[in-house]
C-alpha cells in the first residue's frame, strides 16, 4: 500500500513537471503571441495543479493532516488562468492589431478596444505598434 | 525513495520553466510576452515553494503561496489595464 501510494505521488510530480517544462518551452518557441498564449495559460496551470494535488496527498498520507491550502491555491489558479489570458489577449488586440485584420464582431458594436467611446482615455496608446 | 527522485525532478522542471520565462522577460517582441513570462514565472515560483514545502515536511510555507497567487493574479490584470487603457483605475 505505501509502495503504490508512493508511486502515485511519484507519477503525479513528474507530469505536473512535465507540463511545466511544455508550458514555459511554448512560450519561448511558439512563433506568434496569441499562441505563444496558450502555452503558459493551459499547459502550466494544468502542471501546478497536478504539483499541487501531489503535495496535499502527500500531507494526507505521511503527516496524517489534511490541509486545504493546495485544493484552494489550485481551485485560485484554475478560476483566474481564463481571466488572465483574455486580459492579455485583449492587450494583444490593442496593442499589435490593426483594425482592419480582425473579422466582423456580428453584433451592432465594433470591437470593444477599438470603440471610440471606449478608447477616448489617450489615442496615443493606439499609435505604438508591437510587431506582435 | 522513488519519491525523492520524482520531487527532484519536479524541481528541476520548474526551476527550467523560471529560466526560460526570465530570457523572455528580458528578450521579448512585444510588451505583451513580458506580461505572459512574469505571469508564469509567479505561477512556477509558487509552486517551488509549495515543492520545498514538501521537501522540508513542514506546511508554514502555504500561505506565502496563496498570498503569491492573489498578488500574481492582481499584478497581471494591473498590468494589462494599464496598457490597454494608459490608467488602472478610472
Amino acid at each position: 500500500m505505501d509502495q503504490i501510494f508512493e508511486y502515485i505521488l511519484a507519477a503525479l510530480l513528474v507530469i505536473g513537471g512535465i507540463f511545466a517544462i511544455v508550458g514555459s518551452f511554448g512560450l519561448l518557441k511558439l512563433p506568434t503571441m496569441m499562441q505563444r498564449l496558450h502555452a503558459p495559460t493551459k499547459a502550466t496551470t494544468l502542471g501546478v495543479g497536478s504539483a499541487l494535488i501531489a503535495s496535499m496527498l502527500y500531507f494526507w498520507f505521511y503527516e496524517n493532516k489534511v490541509s486545504w491550502h493546495e485544493l484552494m491555491i489550485t481551485l485560485f489558479l484554475f478560476l483566474t488562468a481564463p481571466i488572465t489570458a483574455n486580459f492579455i489577449a485583449k492587450a494583444q488586440l490593442h496593442r499589435a492589431t490593426d483594425k482592419s485584420d480582425l473579422p466582423p464582431t456580428g453584433v451592432g458594436t465594433e470591437w470593444a478596444t477599438f470603440d471610440p467611446e471606449v478608447s477616448s482615455v489617450n489615442p496615443d496608446l493606439l499609435h505604438d505598434r508591437d510587431p506582435g | 525513495m522513488i519519491l525523492n527522485y520524482a520531487l527532484d525532478f519536479a524541481f528541476l522542471c520548474f526551476g527550467l520553466g523560471l529560466a526560460m520565462n526570465l530570457y523572455r522577460v528580458f528578450r521579448a517582441p512585444g510588451v505583451t510576452d513580458r506580461i505572459l513570462a512574469l505571469d508564469t514565472m509567479v505561477i512556477n515560483v509558487l509552486t517551488l515553494i509549495v515543492l520545498y514545502g514538501m521537501r522540508t515536511g513542514s506546511g508554514v510555507n502555504f500561505e506565502a503561496a496563496l498570498l503569491f497567487a492573489m498578488t500574481g493574479f492582481v499584478s497581471t490584470v494591473a498590468y494589462c489595464k494599464f496598457v490597454l487603457r494608459g490608467d488602472i483605475i478610472e
